[in-house]
């Protein structure tokens, strides 16, 4: 990955749980799809630094936040839903 | 009772009790809400279940020692500090020193999409944090409904929630969840389903446009507690719940007196005064010196260093102390050696159970031994005549429990009303009538002790006088006529007076006339004797010149025979020589 003034996109998980490593599939099955070379992603364990839980106003998990560009977009799921993603994120489907 | 009840409690290996400081709620509950469990605190918006959340945390920590988290999804934590601020609860400072954390959920549905599958670990884990961070035992979640309407999928929200409590309860923290109350059920969302430890529910009722908050206890699993529902109140003292319904009739009765602060009136009560924790009632017409009695009796409370509260219903404070100035009672320096309190509001101010709260956390807080209402009447504008009744009972019921001492006076509607419209005449121990009596264009002020149980007392009516050194009371004057009061009283007793001057007058001149007789009569008893005297002086001469005649005539004899040489001798031979001298 390398820098873009692009997507910044944040996703905060649990733990290795199967709802955290699908989300973690699908996101990068879609930023590849429709955002490539665009596009950077923070995976964020929750577990591993239960302080920003709090700090970044995480309730569900998995949470993916659009950092960049403003403004700030929360999806929450395993992002299964592809679709509900691209509106999400305000993504034009290629 | 709650005392002997909580430590009953205490012996037996029951629910663990978490205190919530809160005054009165610990007396229900018997100890507190359950430990190491949720407790579901429900009601309408508006009643107070922030502010009893938030005390519950506060008193935790400044009480006993127990750090807190706040969760909040309704409101942000500057918000949030800044309204409980009024009861004085400094929570910055408790952030400060890390006993308290508040941190605020936010949930937008608008600004969240969903896609796919989620559970809400990131709210477990923020909580777990904030939990483990200050080593909280108390934890509030307010109100936690918000998710339903900031979250789509309901069904997994519920599950979410059961798991959330059954978290909290493996946590061991003592929690509070927050729930709005919906139609028909508890709350909206139907949390009552999963938090079934203790269900404690907050009503804020509008009667006669005057609100009532109260509080009931609608379950607690594994302990008992008092299921009425009871009245609370929210002000800059926290928050008070009366735990009072009835106490029943186990208080103590006492044989020790208090002075009523009007001698005379000691003296109709065997000389001593009511009997400690007694209930009086004073009732009269308007102006016939109710509150003069009941500040007399708040006076000698003081000065015989009882203190008093005097709940004042009409009168400001001050208006009182001027009032009672004039009759001669310095009821300031009491106020200012802090004896006495006063309370004063308007009956309309708030609904009955709102007054009764207030009292009751007024009287926990000064601990006084003697209490004054003035008037209680006043009450009926504050609800309806039963509830003023029940009201009142309760009212007796617990100052009885204490030991304390109440005046309440009771403004009648017709001079010599055997009956109060309360009817509460029955709850009580002593009862003054005051009449207002009119005659001969005047009104005069009368008392009479109706009753007083436990002792021998005085069943005249007296005429009673207001005067710049307070009370006195006469004996009023009983006479052919009837019972004269005022001065009919004064003119009677006048009368009396003069004709009692005119006897001693008419004594005393028929004193002087004998007197004089008796003299006349010595007098002429004086002349008769002297007369008397003058004559026998008389006779005596009489007597004396005869005599003196007889001897003339002999010397004379004499004198002659011895001209004629016959050598005669003197016809007597005197013993005392005539007069004349013989040469």
């Amino acid at each position: 990955m390398t820098e873009h003034d692009g997507y910044n996109l944040r996703l905060y998980v649990a733990g290795q749980t199967p709802k955290s490593i699908a989300a973690i599939a699908n996101l990068k099955k879609i930023c590849e799809q429709h955002l490539p070379g665009r596009y950077e992603i923070e995976i964020i364990d929750l577990m591993k630094d239960p302080a920003l839980a709090m700090r970044h106003q995480i309730v569900a998990i998995p949470t993916l936040i659009r950092q960049l560009p403003e403004p700030l977009k929360r999806i929450i799921g395993d992002l299964s839903n592809t679709e509900k993603v691209l509106i999400g994120l305000d993504i034009r489907p290629n | 009772m709650a005392e002997k009840a909580r430590a009953k409690s205490r012996d037996l290996p029951t629910v663990g009790k978490s205190a919530t400081g809160i005054r009165g709620l610990d007396e229900v509950t018997l100890g507190g809400l359950p430990q190491g469990r949720p407790t579901l605190l429900c009601g309408s918006a508006g009643c107070g279940k922030t502010l009893f959340a938030m005390t519950f945390l506060y008193n935790g920590v400044v009480e006993y020692g127990e750090p807190g988290v706040f969760l909040a999804f309704e409101e942000r934590s500057e918000d949030l500090i800044k309204n409980v601020g009024s009861l004085n609860y400094d929570i910055e400072r408790l952030i400060a020193e890390k006993k308290l954390a508040i941190d605020h959920v936010e949930i937008e549905r608008t600004k969240i999409e969903e896609s796919g599958e989620y559970d809400l670990e990131g709210l477990f884990i923020r909580l777990g944090f904030a939990i483990d961070s200050i080593g909280a035992k108390r934890v509030v979640i307010d109100t936690i409904e918000t998710l339903f309407s900031g979250l789509e999928n309901e069904h997994l929200l519920r599950s979410e929630l059961r798991r959330l409590f059954e978290w909290l309860k493996a946590k061991g923290v003592t929690a509070i969840i927050t729930g709005e109350r919906g139609e028909g059920t508890l709350t909206r969302y139907g949390l009552e389903e999963y938090v079934a430890d203790c269900v404690i529910l907050l009503d804020n009722r509008i009667h006669d446009q005057l609100s009532t908050r109260r509080l009931r206890i609608v379950k607690y699993r594994g302990s008992a507690h008092g299921t009425n529902e009871y009245p609370f109140i929210i002000d800059d003292k926290g928050i008070t719940v009366m735990p009072i319904t009835s106490s029943g009739l186990a208080h103590v009765a006492s044989t020790e007196r208090l002075p009523s602060g009007i001698p005379d009136l000691d003296q109709m009560l065997e000389g001593k005064g009511y009997f400690k924790g007694s209930s009086i009632l004073v009732s009269g017409m308007a102006g016939s010196g109710k509150s003069t009695i009941a500040a007399h009796f708040a006076d000698a409370a003081c000065a015989s260093g009882v203190r008093c509260i005097y709940f004042a219903m009409e009168e400001s404070p001050s208006q009182i102390i001027r009032n009672m100035g004039s009759v001669g009672i310095d009821l300031q320096r009491w106020v200012d050696k802090k004896l006495l309190r006063f309370s004063a509001r308007r009956p309309s101010l708030f609904g009955l159970e709102t007054h009764l709260a207030t009292m009751y956390r007024e009287v926990s807080d000064f601990v006084p031994g003697a209490v004054v209402i003035d008037p209680m009447s006043a009450l009926l504008g504050a609800g309806e005549t039963g509830d003023v009744h029940s009201m009142v009972l309760r009212l007796v019921d617990f100052l009885k429990a204490d030991g304390i001492t109440a005046l309440f006076t009771n403004l009648g509607v017709s001079s010599e009303t055997v009956t109060t419209e309360i009817q509460i005449s029955s709850l009580m121990d002593v009862w003054l009538l005051l009449y207002n009596r009119e005659s001969n264009g005047e009104h005069n002020r009368q008392l009479y002790l109706l009753k007083s149980r436990g002792m021998a007392h005085s069943n005249q009516v007296r005429e009673f006088i207001m005067s710049s050194d307070g009370i006195k009371l006469r004996e009023v004057y009983v006479g052919p006529d009837g019972v004269l009061t005022g001065s009919a009283r004064l003119t009677q007793e006048t009368k009396d007076k003069a004709a009692g001057l005119l006897r001693a007058q008419e004594i005393e001149r028929r004193r002087r006339e004998l007197e004089r007789k008796r003299r006349e009569i010595a007098a002429q008893i004086e002349i008769l004797r002297a007369q008397l005297a003058s004559e026998e002086a008389e006779v005596g001469l009489l007597n004396s010149e005869g005599s003196a005649h007889a001897d003339q005539l002999a010397a004379d004899r004499v004198a002659i025979g011895m001209s004629r040489q016959t050598g005669a001798r003197p016809y007597r031979p005197a013993p005392k020589p005539a007069n004349k001298p013989k040469k």
